[in-house]
C-alpha cells in the first residue's frame, strides 16, 4: 500500500515510530494530487508548497521531541465555506470569488494547534446548497469510482479528496445531509456531529440552525481522531455546547454485544435502490452475528421532514445571505443607476440559479400572509418529528437506515429538476432537524461498482456509540479504506 | 397551490433580485412545484404544537463587559469593493 492510501492511524504508528517524516507523508500526498487532482478536481485552492514547508518545519520540531499529537502532520483539507485567514474562501461563489477572511474559522484554529497541515480548500455547492456539487460557480467534481458519476453534496470536494487519497481526512458541513450524502456516494466515512458540539464561528451560514460541521475519514478509527480535535466549547459561537471533554478513541472497539439498534420501515420505502435495500439487509445480518439486538420501530411523521427542511433551511438562507449586497466584502456589479440597483445587480449577477431559488423559496415563506402557512408550520413539524425520533430512541439505542435512497447519480442526470435533486436527500434531513448526530459508512458496492452508504443515527450527543457501533461493522465487513478504481496513471 | 408570476417579481423585489422574463417564467414552475410538495404539511394538524426554533435549549449567554482587541478598521475595510476615509463607501442615497 502506498503511503498517501493510509488513513491517519496508520501513519500516526509510522510517524511515532520515526520510519516515516512529515515531509515524506505530505510528499507523497502531494505527488498523489499532481497525479490525479485533474481528473477528479476536488479542489478549489491548493497550497501544496506551504504545506511542504510547514512539514519540513514539523520534522525539525518532532527530531527533539520525544511526544507528538494524533494529528500533528497529518495533510487535510477544508471545505472553501470555512473561513482561513489569507487563503481565498469562496463558498464556490461569485460572490465571493476575492473574499480573503480577516479571521478563522474556530475549526481552523484548532486544527492548526494540533499541528494539521492544511492542502487546499475544497469544492462544493455553491454556499452548500445542493446534493451533487454541480452548483459550484467554479468546476464540477468527479467521484472517483466513476468519473461521469457525482461525488455528491454540498460537501463533495471533502468528500471526494477522502476517497482519491488527495487528503487523509477533510472537514464538511452538513446542513441537510451534505456530509453523510457525498460521503455515502465516495464510500468513506463522514460524520455529522450533534448541534452545537462544533463550533460554527467562521463557517459561513446557510441554516444556522441546521449546520454542522463534521469530519470525512477513510475509516471510523480516523474520525474518531479528527472528532477529537474539533469538537468542544467555543464562546464565540452562542449555540456551542460547553461540556466535559471526551476522547472518542477509548471505548470505539467495545463491540455491539447486546445493543439495540431499530430499523424502521419507512427509511426502506418507496424509491429505494433494490441493491441498496439488500446491502442494508446484509448490514442487519452482520450485526446479529455481532451479537447486537435488531428491534423493529417506526416513525408517524418522517413523511414530512422533508417539506420542512426546504422550508426551514430557505427561510433562514434568506435571511443569512442578505449580507451579500456589494458592499463590504465580496462581488460588486459594475454598472448600477443607485443604492438598491447597485444591490440588486450585484446579487442577481453574484448567485447562482440553485442559490437565487433558496433566497426566493424562503423569502416566500417568509412573507406576510405566508409566514403562517409555511414557516411556522415547518417549525411546528420540527417539534413533531424531534418527537417521533425521541419516542424511537426510547426503543432502541442507534438506528440503522440508508443514507441515500440511490448511489452515486449521473453528472447532469437531475440538474434539470430541483424538487427531484432534493429528494436525494430524504433520509439526511431529518437528523438535521432534530439536532441528532449521525455517521455514513460504506456497507457495499452496487453492480456497477459504487459505493453503498448506510448511516447510523442517535439520540443528542450518542457520537460514542455510533462510533462503537460503526466500528464494529468496519472490522467486521472488512468494508474499510476502500479504494476507488483511480490509478495513478489518469 | 401554484405560484404565478405576479407573486415571483414581488418576491423578488423583497429579495434585492432581479430576473430575466424567461427566468420568472422557469422560477413560477419551479417554486410552484417545491411549494406543491410542501403543501403536505398543511395535511397535518399542528394547532396544538409549538414552534421548535432550535433543538437544543439555547439559552442567552452572559460574560463581563471587558475591553478586547478586535478587527482594526483595516482590516474590516480590507474587503470591500470601494471604500473611503475608514469607511465602507457606497452611492448616494440622499439629494
Amino acid at each position: 500500500m502506498e503511503l498517501y492510501q493510509k488513513t491517519i492511524h496508520e501513519i500516526n504508528d509510522l510517524l511515532d515510530k520515526k520510519e516515516v517524516t512529515v515531509t515524506e507523508v505530505t510528499q507523497a500526498v502531494v505527488n498523489r494530487i499532481n497525479a490525479v487532482e485533474k481528473s477528479t478536481d476536488a479542489y478549489l485552492s491548493l497550497q501544496t508548497e506551504v504545506a511542504l514547508e510547514m512539514a519540513r518545519g514539523l520534522d525539525a520540531e518532532l527530531s527533539v521531541r520525544a511526544q507528538r499529537t494524533p494529528l500533528e502532520g497529518i495533510p487535510y483539507g477544508l471545505k472553501d465555506n470555512m473561513c482561513t485567514k489569507g487563503i481565498l474562501t469562496t463558498c464556490a461563489s461569485k460572490m465571493l470569488y476575492n473574499f480573503n477572511p480577516p479571521y478563522n474559522a474556530e475549526v481552523y484554529d484548532r486544527l492548526s494547534e494540533a499541528g494539521g497541515i492544511l492542502l487546499g480548500k475544497t469544492n462544493m455547492d455553491e454556499f452548500a446548497m445542493g446534493s451533487s456539487t454541480e452548483n459550484s460557480a467554479y468546476k464540477k467534481t468527479r467521484n472517483p469510482w466513476d468519473l461521469n458519476k457525482v461525488p455528491g453534496g454540498s460537501s463533495g470536494g471533502s468528500a471526494v479528496a477522502v476517497a482519491a487519497d488527495t487528503a487523509f481526512y477533510t472537514l464538511g458541513s452538513d446542513t441537510g445531509g451534505s456530509i453523510r450524502q457525498p460521503a455515502a456516494f465516495c464510500g468513506v466515512v463522514g460524520m455529522k456531529p450533534t448541534y452545537g458540539l462544533v463550533s460554527r464561528y467562521g463557517l459561513v451560514a446557510f441554516a444556522s440552525s441546521l449546520d454542522q460541521i463534521g469530519p470525512f475519514t477513510k475509516d471510523v478509527e480516523d474520525c474518531a481522531l479528527v472528532l477529537n480535535a474539533i469538537v468542544g466549547h467555543d464562546a464565540k459561537d452562542s449555540t456551542s455546547l460547553n461540556l466535559g471533554k471526551i476522547d472518542y478513541t477509548q471505548n470505539l472497539k467495545q463491540g455491539v454485544k447486546g445493543l439495540k439498534i431499530g430499523v424502521a420501515k419507512e427509511f426502506f420505502g418507496e424509491g429505494l435502490q433494490p441493491e441498496v435495500r439488500k446491502s442494508l439487509e446484509e448490514a442487519i445480518a452482520i450485526y446479529k452475528t455481532l451479537g447486537a439486538e435488531i428491534v423493529d420501530v417506526s416513525f408517524q411523521h418522517l413523511d414530512y421532514a422533508l417539506s420542512a427542511y426546504y422550508m426551514i433551511s430557505s427561510a433562514e438562507a434568506s435571511s443569512n445571505l442578505a449580507r451579500y449586497d456589494g458592499i463590504r466584502y465580496g462581488f460588486r456589479a459594475e454598472e448600477y443607476s443607485d443604492l438598491v440597483d447597485l444591490y440588486k445587480k450585484t446579487r442577481s449577477q453574484g448567485f447562482g440559479d440553485e442559490v437565487k431559488r433558496r433566497i426566493m423559496l424562503g423569502t416566500y415563506a417568509l412573507s406576510s400572509g405566508y409566514y403562517d402557512a409555511y414557516y411556522k408550520k415547518a417549525m411546528q413539524v420540527r417539534t413533531i418529528i424531534k418527537a417521533d425520533f425521541d419516542q424511537v430512541f426510547g426503543g432502541c439505542d442507534v438506528l440503522l437506515t440508508p443514507t441515500a435512497p440511490t448511489t452515486a447519480f449521473g453528472i447532469g442526470e437531475k440538474t434539470s429538476n430541483p424538487l427531484e435533486m432534493y429528494l436525494t436527500d430524504i433520509y439526511t434531513v431529518p437528523v438535521n432537524i432534530a439536532g441528532i448526530p449521525g455517521v455514513s459508512i460504506p456497507c457495499g458496492l452496487d453492480n456497477n461498482g459504487m459505493p453503498i452508504g448506510m448511516q447510523l443515527l442517535g439520540p443528542i450527543l450518542s457520537e460514542e456509540t455510533l462510533l462503537k457501533a460503526a466500528w464494529a461493522f468496519e472490522q467486521e465487513s472488512g468494508l474499510t479504506n476502500l479504494k476507488a478504481p483511480l490509478g495513478t496513471e489518469v | 397551490m401554484s405560484l404565478i408570476r405576479e407573486d415571483v417579481t414581488y418576491v423578488a423585489n423583497l429579495a434585492r433580485l432581479e430576473f430575466s422574463e424567461d427566468e420568472v417564467t422557469a422560477l413560477a414552475d419551479q417554486l410552484g412545484a417545491v411549494l406543491d410538495y410542501a403543501e403536505t404539511l398543511s395535511g397535518l394538524d399542528t394547532s396544538q404544537i409549538k414552534a421548535t426554533e432550535h433543538v437544543l435549549a439555547v439559552q442567552n449567554v452572559f460574560r463581563e463587559d471587558e475591553i478586547k482587541s478586535c478587527l482594526s478598521n483595516e482590516d474590516a475595510l480590507a474587503n470591500a469593493p470601494e471604500s473611503e476615509a475608514g469607511c465602507f463607501k457606497v452611492p448616494r442615497v440622499m439629494e
